[in-house]
């Protein structure tokens, strides 16, 4: 597989995707133990799983499944915005050995369309064009659906900081109403203050 | 020979977006033939001062590429050795803001998408001309759309940073406001009332 990274035995590792909504995510990972007697990440490890977790921008759990050390997962976003992929594994032993920790192959694949190689090396040419154009057909509808996301959350950018323009006026407004008010409030007292002990 | 070499240069790569939390370190690595180019992309999306150490190790632990506190930066290098490459990236230098950080490592390079596109005898057919441009435009919308949705959402976290700021400052600043001068008046006054009432009197 592709990339690997090191995480400890209980430890849970957390991947943040921002995909708009119905895109199919795909993700593929292998997991070795490390063995402290050959110091070397086995390469299989009876009994070792991963949890893996996806939640949606909601905080609903869109997949939770318990997979062997190597696995392929799949899920298909609802709503728009950051779903978290998090892998841990199920391992039950207590983390008193020193240095183990487990070696994580992940690859994700966001809204692949995939090409069926056999199919498109038909014979006959025509049928090939027509393969890869429904196939490029297929990706730019994903590109406009990215863009509308985009969209999305260009407009809740611009809202807030519109709010953030006008709460900063406001509250300018606020504070020198409340200057002028209390400073007035303060000679006043004071006058009242120096008239009642007759220093003025 | 030709056709071996083709197939060897496969484009592949991961693009992550993962949580760094404060003060700790991640790394990834990736197994690459010799040879083979790759590019590291990477940017930081949320978080402080949205900055973040990378480096880059070769597989004899020799440094490549090492930044500390840039924001965003792109590290192309054609790999002299064939191992273990790794790259990490640290928020050690930072006490309690964790940051959220994209990183695209891209290996090899892109495959002509014709088959025996090189070694042809004819030029190619309109059509097959029409689908190299219309690839070539798609990948550099690619680009184009993770560059700006990077930026987006960078941006939008600073907005909604400022936002909180701004309230937060605001509503501290009128508590002052109001502390201070109640507290200037009540404390000129404790001066004149401590004295006894005969010595306040001025001159008439």
């Amino acid at each position: 597989l592709a990339l690997y990274f090191h995480s400890g035995e209980r430890e849970e590792k957390c991947i943040i995707e921002d995909i708009p909504s119905d895109i199919l995510v795909m993700g593929n990972y292998k997991v070795q133990r490390w063995d402290t007697h050959k110091q070397d990440f086995l390469e299989s490890a009876p009994g070792l799983g991963m949890f893996v977790t996806v939640t949606s921008p909601s905080a609903d759990v869109l997949l939770s499944k318990l997979y062997g050390p190597q696995g392929t997962f799949s899920f298909t976003s609802e709503l728009s915005g950051e779903h978290i992929i998090c892998l841990q594994s199920n391992s039950t032993r207590f983390v008193a050995f020193a240095g183990s920790k487990l070696r994580i192959h992940l690859d994700i694949r966001v809204g692949e369309h995939f090409l069926d190689e056999s199919v498109v090396q038909a014979k006959d040419k025509v049928n090939e064009v027509n393969i890869r154009l429904e196939h490029i057909i297929e990706q730019i509808h994903h590109v406009t659906k990215e863009q509308n996301y985009e969209r999305e959350r260009e407009e809740k950018f611009r809202k807030t900081s519109e709010e953030t323009n006008s709460n900063i006026l406001w509250w300018a407004i606020v504070q020198t109403l409340i200057l002028i008010s209390v400073g007035i409030w303060q000679i006043k007292s004071l006058r009242d203050f120096f008239i009642s002990k007759k220093l003025v | 020979a030709l056709a071996v070499l083709l197939w060897a240069l496969r484009a592949g790569g991961t693009e992550l977006t993962f949580e760094l939390p404060d003060n700790a370190r991640q790394c990834f690595h990736q197994q690459l033939e010799r040879g083979t180019k790759f590019t590291l992309d990477y940017q930081v999306i949320t978080g402080g001062h949205y900055d973040v150490d990378c480096s880059v190790e070769d597989p004899n632990g020799r440094t490549l590429y090492k930044e500390a506190k840039k924001q965003y930066d792109s590290f192309p290098h054609r790999a002299e050795l064939e191992g273990v490459y790794t790259f990490c990236f640290s928020n050690e230098f930072s006490t309690f803001s964790h940051k959220t950080i994209y990183f695209d490592f891209q290996v090899g390079e892109e495959p002509p998408i014709l088959p025996a596109m090189s070694n042809r005898v004819t030029a190619l057919t309109q059509m097959e001309s029409a689908c190299v441009t219309i690839h070539e435009a798609l990948n550099a919308v690619i680009d184009s759309q993770t560059h700006y949705r990077l930026r987006e959402a960078q941006d939008r976290s600073r907005a909604e940073d400022l936002n909180s700021r701004v309230s937060y400052w605001s509503v501290g600043e009128t508590f002052i406001l109001f502390v201070v001068s109640i507290g200037q008046v009540v404390l000129l006054k404790s001066f004149f009332t401590e004295k006894r009432p005969g010595s306040s009197r001025a001159g008439t």
